[in-house]
């Protein structure tokens, strides 16, 4: 299973491993990450699982779609490298991602 | 309480359930208010969201019209998430006003992308998670004072003692709004939604009107200080400095500075006295958070689902669009029920059950989806945090004394008092 690590605000390293086609914010809520809140289950509409992708792997993790943009523009700390982790799917090709929370999800 | 007023409220209930389920589908109009004063609501959005979740209404309130009701969890997300189609720029709520009707206020809330989006950010920041740790202690120490200066074994009206003192309060704190003229906040939230078709008791569109300008030239006076200070943490301030606001003529001003008030006040007031109803009515829940306190994080959630302390957005059609199977025109109306949606089994299970320790509690319509989403709503879920908080560690009971007298309007669904006892 493809493992990904999420890096909390303050630091810590939580590393979790997921089946393929898991989105990656149902990897962090379904093993309870701290720092991903996904209120609204995934619909891309409420930019609670706001993520920004470790440099090394924006180009696997592809482009931000219009939709995604339109509510990443409401996020506190907009990033070149800010996603929704509900738009990524994780798979084989992103076994060993790193993506680091905000301070806190609105 | 002794059984038989329950009883009572059970068969009312039982036949309002009746009545509605025989009525003519086309009749069912959800907007009518009479049916949130009688908390008969429920019961249609009930059978709508079964026998036709797409329902075409008119309304005999003049300004209100035909419109679409969305009762479906499923397919208000659809609405919310596509503001191409689905504008807000003819207002949020279902009452139109004629061309160039002055009454009619612009606000963010009401504007599509790209002001929506400029606006929007002006204010974010203060109600932004990292910046709610400025307000905490100031939120808690103002929550315990309210709660310390309550009667004991004595009844008094919870909406106005508690909920309206505290959620005045904090918009006071929002604003650095003078302290001894708070309830004028109040005065102003209740009249920006004040609406004379819907309310026979609310004031004469020209009092109205006279009062907001009152309101207005209080706001200009706090502006013209701040815009002449150094920038602060205040939401005058950040309005006043702020490149997308500082521009704004007085009455995108006053429609702003009422959304903040309403915003910031109907709701969380709502929220705070629903949530003591449904504590009372849901006695083993109270049990389960007597014994374990850190269910008031979840507990919030549920309260702001099961509140739904506003009853619906309004969004206008740009375009012809297809919805649950119903054919949807350009200019129609359609109201985004997140009452009915928050109640809805098809994505919420136990819809009907206030569950404090519920799996996913966040997922709920309240604050809305998209790019409306509730800017305030951290902001919010701290509030009741701490009101709960507090209220745990000082009474033993909170019991409700009386029936709760519930606000006539569609759209705010509230309270207007909720007779309470504590110990």
């Amino acid at each position: 299973m493809p493992k990904v690590t999420f890096i909390a605000f303050n630091g810590t390293q939580r590393a979790v491993e997921v089946p393929a086609g898991t989105t990656l914010m149902r990897a962090a809520t379904d093993n309870r990450v701290d720092g991903i809140d996904g209120d609204c289950g995934g619909n891309c509409a409420c930019a609670t699982c706001h993520v920004y992708i470790d440099p090394m792997w924006t180009g696997r993790t592809g482009m931000r779609s219009a939709g995604e943009q339109d509510m990443l523009n409401l996020v506190a700390e907009l990033r070149d490298n800010s996603r929704l982790a509900c738009q990524i799917t994780v798979d084989e090709n992103l076994d060993g991602l790193v993506v680091a929370t905000p301070e806190s999800q609105h | 309480m002794s059984a038989i007023p329950l009883e009572s409220t059970d068969l009312g209930a039982a036949a309002a359930r009746s009545r509605i389920a025989a009525m003519p589908l086309e009749q069912i109009n959800p907007a009518d208010p009479q049916l949130f004063v009688d908390d008969t609501v429920g019961f249609v959005f009930e059978r709508l969201r079964r026998e036709d979740p797409v329902h075409r209404s008119h309304s005999p309130i003049p300004g209100f019209d035909d419109y679409w009701s969305i009762t479906r969890y499923q397919d208000i997300m659809q609405v919310e998430t596509n503001h191409a189609v689905f504008s807000s720029e003819n207002g949020i709520t279902l009452l139109d006003f004629p061309p160039g009707d002055e009454q009619k206020l612009p606000m963010f809330i009401a504007m599509d992308p790209p002001k929506h989006d400029e606006q929007r950010k002006a204010v974010n920041p203060i109600v932004a998670p990292a910046n709610l740790n400025n307000w905490r202690d100031l939120i808690r120490e103002r929550t315990a004072k309210v709660l310390d200066g309550l009667p004991r074994n004595e009844t008094f009206d919870w909406v106005d003692k508690v909920s309206i003192e505290l959620t005045t309060l904090m918009l006071a704190t929002l604003f650095d709004f003078p302290l001894e003229d708070r309830r004028l906040l109040t005065q102003w939230s209740d009249l920006a939604t004040a609406n004379k078709l819907t309310n026979p008791d609310a004031p004469e569109p020209e009092v109205r009107m006279a009062e907001l300008h009152k309101m207005l030239e209080y706001f200009t006076r706090l502006w013209n200080e701040r815009i002449n200070a150094a920038p602060r943490t205040d939401l005058i301030s950040m309005l006043a400095h702020g490149p997308a606001t500082r521009n704004m003529g007085p009455m995108e001003y006053m429609g702003n500075l009422a959304l903040l008030i309403v915003g910031g006040n109907d709701t969380t007031r709502n929220s705070m006295t629903g949530g003591v109803l449904a504590l009372h009515n849901n006695p083993q829940e109270m049990v389960k958070l007597r014994a374990n306190p850190a269910l008031v994080d979840s507990m919030v959630s549920e309260i702001i689902r099961w509140q739904t302390p506003l009853a619906y957005m309004r969004r206008t059609a740009l375009a012809d669009a297809l919805l649950g199977g119903k054919q949807i025109r350009q200019g129609d109306k359609l109201a985004m029920w997140y009452l009915s949606g928050n109640r809805d089994e098809s994505a919420i299970r136990d819809a009907d059950r206030f569950i404090i320790d519920r799996e996913r509690p966040r997922q709920h319509l309240s604050f809305g989806f998209g790019i409306h989403r509730c800017v305030g709503n951290r902001l919010a879920e701290l509030q009741l945090k701490i009101l709960w908080e507090e209220i745990l560690s000082r009474f033993d009971t909170i019991e409700v004394v009386g029936e709760p007298v519930r606000v006539r309007s569609a759209f705010v669904h509230g309270f207007s008092k909720l007779p309470v006892r504590v110990r």
